[in-house]
């Protein structure tokens, strides 16, 4: 492996690692702002200009918290539990592509840590492995609210993995392809004009219904409201993370906000075009190539932080589901519509042979 | 009897709620969930209710009783005589007082010849009823409009005459 290559992947590794923090980082901030204004508040303004340096302030107060360890056969395992659960949030963002190539030095530069074939079977890969955190942190807490919500968090990432993993095989199909970047360059632009009928490149209008249920799954992976059983105050304390304190309770918080920023990248990329936007092959030509993919990473992250903002605004809109809903709805809806829409996709693509 | 008992709706607002079977489009759950973030993201851009504190003040009742005062004459001499009835009056024994012979000399201090060398309030203990204020003879205790602010000590909150006593006017 040449040197250049080793140099320029370090580099956008570094890089994806920073923006992933400052916008986890950012997000607690965004989303107490966005409480707040939806509950016609003003929220944290002291802290800096406009309460910008908030984050920074509850990161110190989290470090200086006493760092408790409850009397429990598992040391271990009580620690490894945050540490695994920030971990595989923080894998997931290696395959995600951020832009397309740039041209710099002479050499064209991939914009994304690793270009791996098979790079939607590895997020979800990853991201299953991400229940073992909350089962172990649970588990190995020895409390009874704490293994209450481990228990809840995991049957419920695990039935709703299942819809999900449904959900994107009708993606697939008509992609053809595992290669997250594969897929964007599919949905290039905006409009199609190749095909017979004119019409959206972008999956979403391709495949509205996997859309809605990759959505819905997505928020109780991400174990958010209106699926944040796992954390329901008014009946487990504090679900699977009672017991933790200072950091290692920051990490289960911050990593929390790394899925919901990857998920929203996930999903910006597959159904939303990643860096594609409309016009993209008008700039390219006539402003230059590098720039047309500065402002594809520009929509990208725009993109992905629309859906972070729409994280919040369903949060709080949409009161939680109560835990035999949430099965319902996982088991008896989900995953016979994603099972219906594989078939449906199927039968089009036969009859019209695409 | 119970069946007259139940159609009684005091207000002339009553609904009388059914459990009828939903359509198609209110099983989907999402018109209605549209709907309600269209409410959520009008109260988003709406203005905001907060009053920033220390910056702005909100405006109070003229008859709002916030922290005491211990008044001055016309020439600048405390009226407090030292009574006791204020401290008499007071249901939370938040006051306590002793009092003082006025000296030669101090008759631009002290109004009378019997002054109150110490008076505390607890503002832990004060409710803030006003009846202090009431039970004056002398007009020497008033409520202000203000609040006692913030402390980081519980000792921070017995007010002693110090911080009682109206500011001389020079």
């Amino acid at each position: 492996m040449d040197l250049a290559l080793f140099i320029e992947k370090a580099i956008i590794i570094l890089v994806v690692f920073g923006i992933t923090m400052l916008i986890a980082l950012y997000s607690t901030f965004g989303e107490r702002i966005f409480a707040s204004y939806f509950q016609d508040r003003l929220g944290p303004n002291r802290a800096g200009p406009g309460g910008i340096l908030q984050p920074l302030a509850d990161g110190v107060k989290m470090f200086t918290k006493e760092d408790f360890i409850p009397d429990t056969p598992n040391k271990f395992l009580f620690i490894f539990g945050p540490f695994l659960f920030m971990t595989t949030a923080l894998v997931t963002s290696s395959v995600i592509p951020w832009g397309d190539t740039l041209n710099l030095f002479g050499r064209s530069i991939v914009l994304q840590a690793a270009d791996i074939n098979v790079a939607v079977l590895f997020v979800f890969g990853v991201v299953s492995i991400g229940v073992y955190g909350i089962m172990l942190g649970g588990w190995a807490s020895n409390n009874k609210f704490s293994l209450l919500g481990a228990v809840r968090a995991s049957s419920q990432m695990i039935s709703y993995e299942v819809a999900m993993g449904l959900s994107i095989i009708a993606v697939l199909m008509l992609t053809g392809t595992l290669s997250l970047r594969s897929i964007v360059q599919q949905q290039h632009g905006f409009i199609d004009w190749s095909g017979s009928i004119p019409w959206f490149s972008w999956n979403v209008f391709k495949q509205p219904i996997a859309f809605m249920v990759f959505l819905i799954c997505a928020f109780a992976e991400t174990n958010r409201t209106p699926f944040d059983l796992p954390e329901c105050e008014s009946e487990l304390v504090g679900g699977y993370h009672t017991e933790y304190s200072s950091m290692k309770l920051g990490f289960y918080l911050f990593a929390e906000y790394i899925n919901m920023f990857i998920s929203s990248a996930l999903i910006s990329l597959i159904f939303f075009g990643g860096f594609n936007y409309p016009g993209m092959d008008w700039v390219a030509g006539h402003i230059g190539g590098n720039v047309a993919t500065l402002l594809g990473v520009g929509v990208m992250f725009a993109k992905t932080l629309f859906g972070i903002f729409f994280y919040m605004w369903v949060r709080w809109t949409v009161p939680r589901f109560r835990y035999d809903q949430l099965m319902n709805l996982g088991w008896k809806v989900l995953i016979p519509l994603s099972i219906a829409n594989i078939v449906v996709t199927g039968a089009v693509i036969l009859l019209t042979g695409k | 009897m119970a069946t007259e008992f139940k159609s009684i709706s005091l207000s002339g607002r009553k609904k009388d709620v059914s459990n009828k079977d939903m359509t198609f489009m209110e099983k989907l759950y999402l018109p209605a969930m549209a709907k309600g973030m269209g409410i959520t993201l009008r109260h988003f851009f709406k203005p905001k209710v907060t009053i920033q504190y220390p910056e702005v003040k909100r405006e109070f009742s003229p008859v709002y009783r916030g922290r005491h005062i211990l008044m001055r004459d016309e020439n600048g001499a405390e009226r407090c005589t030292a009574c006791g009835l204020c401290a008499l009056s007071c249901p939370a024994e938040a006051i306590t007082m002793t009092s003082g012979e006025r000296k030669k000399g101090e008759e631009n201090l002290y109004r009378e010849e019997k002054y109150a060398s110490t008076y505390e309030i607890n503002m832990l203990r004060c409710i803030f009823c006003g009846l202090c204020e009431e039970a004056c003879p002398k007009e020497a205790i008033f409520l202000t409009q203000d609040m006692p602010p913030a402390d980081y000590q519980r000792e921070g909150f017995i007010y002693g005459k110090e911080k009682l006593v109206m500011k001389n006017e020079q």
